[in-house]
């Protein structure tokens, strides 16, 4: 067998700072091996960058545990995990213990985002898990002395026809799974399966209900004390003075830290922490800049400001010729990830090494990013992932991880907590970008799309920690780090023109992106990324257009769609729906319709939406939602509903409710009044959603698929209901109000 | 001395019947008319009439919680009983989809049915009676073109003799004077229009102005501060309690956003109004805003205390507090409860409560409004951004909530104590309780 | 020092009287069910009840809570003996997150202490001051609504002591 050089570091790497490092093993390896010369074939999923299976799975005389790269983050994901490994280990998901994101114990996996936990994880542990489950058969093959065809896995046990047993507890020795993984596996039969596409209750659940240890908000380790941050009211503000030794006669104060503009306070107890922050910030004296674009012109703004253009897509010619030609521009404002419990860590340093809790996203690229703010070595820190509140994208976590490394410097020993308050979470975490959108598009006699020019003006959408320059703290330090000037993420995914190629077949079509790389407010990536402002624009223009064309908006879907799978979807949820192509419309009451695919690349959503508006407050009454979905092979049948439900609820507050609020200086959205969301009051009567499953097929994320055809559901009733298209969100009943008039 | 009392009132209603009787206890019906449609009415029209409609707040009235605008059913709770607004949608049946414009014309200024019965007065046609032909034109164009809703009206429930629509023709003769308002030369345009706006159509005055026993505006303390669902109105002239003096331009932020920082929220009754205005062309509600402004005069130095700086106030919170009184114990209360929003980093860091050294509700003679505020909080109406104040109401007892009223009060505003307060905290817990 | 009654058991507690319950709960007594969502009064993730009512636990001082019933989401039942509104959450399966789900239960236990027949209208209503942000708020109220129903069926068949406390 050969092994590459590079294998060997990714293995010394994943061991570093733990207790789990396995020697290297030349074992002799049970796979008949591939020729050396023959060029490696792709492995499945996260194989690909970790292939050791041992990595992905290990069994000991302690039972059998799972780990992945990947986070909870209230998607159920970990559910999910289980439920992949428990098939193709041929166990109970009881006898599997589940090890999440941590540096010192699980894979390499980057950041849980963009709804690929599924594709990369659930892929590269299903294999793991199938070939480690032959390799077990193998072993007990040979003590047995049977064939292996006689044999079969189950609970644990490789048993044979006789009635002898042999336990997967004794069979694994030590080094048993330390190789690398192939490219094939011989994977469950969809026939066969005991847990993959049942609905299996969330394992996390029932802790979370009865206020057992669920969040890092949650952990308390002994001798640990509370910070808080007083943070620069705007972005660029500078601390010109401030008195702290008032402050630190506060009872219970044990520290002040200030570090250029980097001010904070450590204290005994949580409150105390709380109003020693409040009396540091009255403490506190700042210069501020106007340096935020004028709100009333944000738009002009976004279509005036420096940008690199990218055209992603050129089919034929765009000229037009004959015909009705269309042309729209959609507005989106920046709007808050929002996380209801605002961002937390725990962190501490001792013996030159420092331990950090956190809910972040990305338990590497914080460690690789908290090094360089520290100047310490990446080995001397240790990531490990705990639950928080939901973030819908990079919100605070990696902030606070920050703020709470910086303080566990402070105060070498202790552990430190540090909660951000909510005022803090709202004007610091990044946004999800503004955008602005335009279509034209041209019908010809048949009443079908000739040609279609779609243009998208948008900051970045990932600022993610990839080096210090991304911790919001760290601007403010003495030794400061800026940020980076960011990239755009390139298609086929893309950020800022994710989903602005639409699946549609058009025989002339043009796409350009045009990224702005100056990010006067901080941005980045929100739950769909530029995929919500896209689907809801070009969803949005379809209705129009298919007004022009005199054609019912589904049947004018189906006429330019030729993907069979995405035809099913919009199929299943018109036909669910009750989508009725002879309706006439009648005031008030509005059906809309919408349908993306992910990326391009991941779920198939549909979504149906009924409403009312009311003319005289425009006020958006919600009546229902059916939304249609495919995410390929389905794991947890209730874990996809429940994400697509959310989905559209969420995107419901986004759409109709949300816009980040400012002046030329300041963030003004700053709590739940100044940024209002969805309440109970304002929920839909019923929403449902219809899976189609695909046994066999790649698992296709569902995460964030929801978005933008909600949105652009919504948009399409509004106008069914009123007859007037509202292209700038959100729809709030000042803005629906003023489009109807009287 | 009760009796005298009572006597004197029975022989005042008979006075009144009769006398209502004897002119004009009844006008004539009109004719029903077949239901306009919208085509009849220029854009124009309707379009100003919405706005005129806003201006007048028709819709609060005249909507029930949960019930569709303008189809009527909510209670007017009112010291003679309960009077239910009516439903004005053009519905034949239900609505006045029946009534032609000379009948509502009529209604407006007169203050009669289309059939001719007297209207009570808790419709304020005694405003109305101030706009010109045209606006009420305006809204009546507007009022017949929204969708026809069929909602009964439920019976009003008032006891004998108010019952009797007959004495509303002795109250007309006593206290209602028709006619549009003529312009004072004297004034420039933009409070001519102001004055035409308040006294007329958006008829502050109905919350604003003291009544008399009979239920009329007591003229002479015009915008004195009146009481409203339990709530008092504060005074919009010189006696305002406003401890920092109004300017118009804060008023005029307040009534379109319903929100100014200095002073506070639209709380309460006021909450609808603000959010109809903000709805309304600028100009109007800025001639609304310098009228206002100009009757509540100047501040004078004894009249408008300086607050303490907030700052000062800051250091004035109570580190521990003798254990034994603190569950009833007003600092104590107003640091673990109000101090978190009212009196945080400041509004560099923070989009929280205001100073409560300029609040209004604090500063006023009358506790009730600062009971409501603390009980039930603000819950803005709008989905847009709005002041946002949750209520204690289930978290502090009645002795805990008048507690904190009077440190308030001391603490707060440089006015004398509230007497009474457990009971206004009683009867406000009572009030919101109920529909 | 301060004595709170919590989940029918008494507490003594060392922090100031002024400090928001919440904080006592959590920083004091190591209690996580409520949540420290916005310490402003606008969310309910730090729903408690007191005397039986929801009150939002982030601005109530402790000082008003002597001598008064505290219940939090640990006096609902633990991980191995849920409550009944407990047992509606994890069978519909209601949350993402999760964060907002222990102010939601305890929103929802204090409307079914009080009425065991809310109309959908009044769930919708009365859960109307607590945020969710991950949208679960449609398996919230189908988790009300089952919650309703245990609710009312233990009281006709439970025995009448083993469920005393409603
Ligand atoms: S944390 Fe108490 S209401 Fe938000
Ligand atoms: S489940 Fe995440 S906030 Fe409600």
């Amino acid at each position: 067998m050969s092994r590459h050089p590079a294998m060997l570091s990714r293995r010394s790497l994943l061991g570093a700072g733990s207790a789990l490092v396995v020697s290297f093993t030349l074992a002799r390896p049970p796979f008949p091996t591939a020729t050396a010369q023959s060029a490696p074939p792709r492995l499945p999923g996260s194989l690909r960058t970790t292939p050791m299976l041992d990595a992905w799975i290990r069994i000991d005389a302690n039972g059998i545990s799972v780990f992945t790269g990947k986070a909870e983050l209230g998607q159920g994901i970990k559910t999910a995990l289980l439920q992949v490994a428990a098939e193709e280990l041929s166990v109970e998901t009881k006898q599997i213990t589940f090890i999440t994101a941590d540096t010192a114990r699980t894979p390499n996996e980057g950041y849980t985002s963009g709804s690929q936990s599924m594709q990369d994880s659930a892929t590269a542990i299903r294999h793991a898990a199938a070939q480690a489950r032959e390799l077990l058969i193998a072993a007990a093959a040979v003590r047995l002395g049977l064939p292996v065809e006689q044999l079969t896995a189950k609970d644990g046990v490789v048993s044979s026809p006789d009635g002898r047993r042999a336990d997967y507890r004794e069979l694994a020795t030590a080094e048993f799974l330390h190789l690398e993984a192939r490219p094939q596996s011989k994977l469950t039969d969809p026939g066969n399966y005991r847990w993959i596409g049942k609905p299996m209750p969330r394992v996390d659940i029932p802790a979370k209900v009865t206020g057992a240890i669920a969040y890092v908000q949650d952990l308390r380790l002994p001798d640990m004390v509370h910070a808080r941050i007083v943070r620069p009211p705007s972005y660029g503000a500078r601390l010109r003075s401030v008195e702290v030794a008032a402050v630190e006669r506060l009872p219970g104060v044990l520290k002040v830290v200030r570090d250029g503009h980097f001010l904070a306070v450590a204290a005994q107890r949580e409150f105390q922490a709380v109003q020693a922050m409040d009396a540091l910030a009255r403490a506190s004296q700042w210069d501020e800049d106007k340096a935020l674009p004028n709100p009333n012109e944000l738009y002009d703004w976004v279509r005036n400001a420096a940008s690199k253009e990218y055209v992603i897509a050129s089919v034929g010619n765009v000229a037009e010729t004959a015909g009705r030609s269309l042309e729209a521009t959609y507005h989106r404002p920046y709007q808050l990830h929002g996380a209801i419990g605002p961002s937390c860590a725990v962190a501490q340093a001792e013996a030159g090494a420092l331990t950090v809790w956190t809910h972040a996203q990305g338990v590497y690229p914080l460690r690789a990013a908290l090094a360089e703010m520290l100047g310490l070595a990446q080995d001397k820190i240790r990531c490990i992932h705990m639950e928080g509140s939901g973030c819908y994208g990079h919100n605070g976590a990696d902030d606070v991880a920050a703020d709470a490394a910086l303080m566990a410097m402070a105060l070498p020993g202790r552990p430190v907590r540090v909660q951000w308050m909510r005022d803090q979470e709202h004007a610091w975490e990044p946004f999800g970008a503004a955008m602005v959108t335009r279509a034209r598009a041209s019908l010809d006699t048949g009443g079908s799309i000739a040609t279609w020019q779609y243009e998208v003006w948008s900051n970045a959408h990932s600022t993610r920690p990839g080096g210090a320059g991304n911790l919001m703290p760290a601007w403010h330090l003495g030794r400061a780090f800026s940020q980076p000037t960011p990239e755009p993420i390139p298609q086929p995914t893309g950020g800022g023109d994710r989903n602005a190629i639409p699946l549609y077949q058009f025989p002339n079509m043009r796409i350009v992106h045009r990224f702005i790389p100056q990010m006067p407010l901080r941005v980045s990536a929100l739950r769909g990324l530029g995929a919500y402002m896209n689907v809801f624009s070009l969803e949005s223009f379809m209705d129009e257009l298919a007004l022009a064309a005199g054609v019912d908006p589904v049947e004018f879907r189906l006429r330019h769609l030729a993907d069979a799978r995405a035809r099913a979807v919009v199929e299943l949820a018109a036909e669910k729906f009750g989508w009725d192509a002879a309706r006439k419309p009648s005031r008030g009451l509005g059906r809309g319709f919408a349908f993306a695919k992910y990326k391009n690349l991941a779920a198939y959503t549909a979504v149906a939406a009924e409403l009312e508006v009311e003319r005289e407050s425009g006020q958006i009454r919600l009546l229902r939602f059916v939304a249609a979905d495919d995410s390929g092979e389905i794991v947890n049948p209730d874990g996809v509903r429940n994400q697509i439900e959310g989905g559209i609820v969420q995107s419901t507050s986004w759409t109709l409710r949300e816009a980040v609020a400012f002046d030329e200086t300041r963030i003004r959205s700053r709590d739940w009044s100044t940024y209002p969301i969805l309440r109970f009051t304002d929920l839909p009567e019923h929403v449902e959603v219809h899976l189609i499953d695909r046994p066999g097929q790649p698992f296709l994320g569902t995460g964030e698929s929801a978005q933008g055809p909600t949105a652009a559901a919504i948009a399409n009733a509004v106008a069914n209901a009123t007859g007037v298209r509202i292209r700038e969100l959100p729809f709030t009943p000042a803005r629906v109000k003023a489009a109807i008039a009287v | 001395m009760r009796l005298r009392r009572a006597l004197l009132g029975v022989l005042s209603v008979v006075l009144l019947g009769a006398a209502g009787f004897v002119f004009f206890s009844r006008q004539p019906a009109l004719p029903a008319m077949q239901p306009a449609s919208a085509v009849s009415f220029d854009r124009a029209l309707i379009a100003k009439g919405a706005e005129l409609a806003l201006i007048g707040n028709c819709n609060v009235c005249h909507s029930k919680q949960g019930g569709a605008p303008y189809a009527g059913g909510r209670p007017l709770k009112t010291p003679f009983g309960t009077i239910y607004a009516t439903n004005i949608t053009p519905d034949a049946d239900t609505g006045i989809g029946a009534w032609s414009e000379t009948a509502f014309l009529r209604a407006m200024r007169e203050g009669v049915r289309r059939d001719g019965a007297h209207l009570y007065p808790a419709f304020p046609y005694d405003h109305f009676t101030k706009a010109s032909v045209g606006d009420l034109r305006a809204i009546y164009a507007f009022l017949m073109t929204r969708e026809p809703v069929r909602a009964e009206t439920p019976n009003n429930e008032l006891p004998f003799p108010w019952s009797q629509r007959a004495l509303i023709a002795g109250w007309k003769l006593l206290y209602f004077k028709a006619g549009e308002l003529k312009p004072d030369p004297t004034l420039s345009a933009e409070l001519n229009r102001g004055a035409y706006l308040v006294e007329g159509l958006a008829h502050c005055g109905a919350c604003h102005t003291p009544r008399n026993h009979w239920g009329a505006e007591a003229n002479d303390r015009y915008l004195g501060g009146g009481d409203i669902d339990g709530w008092h109105a504060p005074a919009l002239n010189g006696a305002s309690p406003a401890p920092v003096p109004w300017t118009s331009e804060q008023l005029f932020r307040y009534l379109t956003s319903g929100f100014e920082p200095p002073h506070g929220v639209a709380a309460g009754p006021m909450q609808p109004v603000a959010n109809n205005l903000g709805m309304v062309a600028e100009q109007d509600v800025k001639a609304i805003a310098a009228y206002i402004g100009a009757m509540l005069g100047p501040a004078t130095a004894n009249r408008r205390p300086a607050p303490a700086a907030p700052e000062a106030r800051a250091t004035s919170r109570p580190a521990g507090g003798d254990v034994k009184a603190a569950n009833n114990d007003g600092a104590i209360i107003y640091a673990g409860a109000c101090a978190l929003c009212h009196e945080p980093t400041g509004q560099r860091f923070s989009a929280h409560g205001i100073a409560l050294t300029s609040s209004k509700v604090v500063a006023m003679a009358d506790a009730r409004n600062l009971s409501h505020v603390i009980l039930e909080g603000i819950d803005p109406p709008k989905a847009s951004p709005a002041a946002l104040m949750p209520g204690f109401g289930a978290a502090f007892t009645d002795n805990q909530v008048a507690a904190l009223m009077a440190y308030l009060r001391s603490t707060f505003s440089d006015q004398p104590a509230w007497s009474g307060l457990e009971e206004t905290v009683r009867e406000a817990r009572q009030s919101a309780r109920e529909p | 020092m301060l004595t709170l009654n919590i989940n029918g058991r008494p507490h003594s507690v060392e922090a100031e009287a002024a400090t928001p319950l919440l904080y006592a709960l959590r920083d004091e007594l190591g209690l996580n069910g409520a949540k420290f969502g916005c310490g402003l009064g606008q969310c309910g993730a730090c729903t408690v009840l007191l005397d039986d009512r929801p009150i939002l636990s982030c601005i109530t001082p402790i000082a008003v809570t002597q001598g008064r019933q505290i219940t939090t989401l640990e006096g609902l039942g633990g991980i191995d003996n849920p409550g009944p509104v407990q047992r509606a959450f994890i069978a519909e399966q209601a949350a993402q997150c999760g964060f907002c789900i222990a102010g939601m239960i305890m929103r929802a236990e204090g409307l079914l202490r009080r009425n065991a027949q809310p109309s959908e209208q009044e769930i919708r209503t009365h859960m109307r001051a607590n945020l969710c942000r991950c949208g679960t708020h449609m398996r919230i109220l189908a988790a009300v609504r089952r919650a309703a129903q245990a609710v009312r069926s233990a009281r006709v068949d439970a025995p009448p002591t083993q469920d005393a406390r409603r």
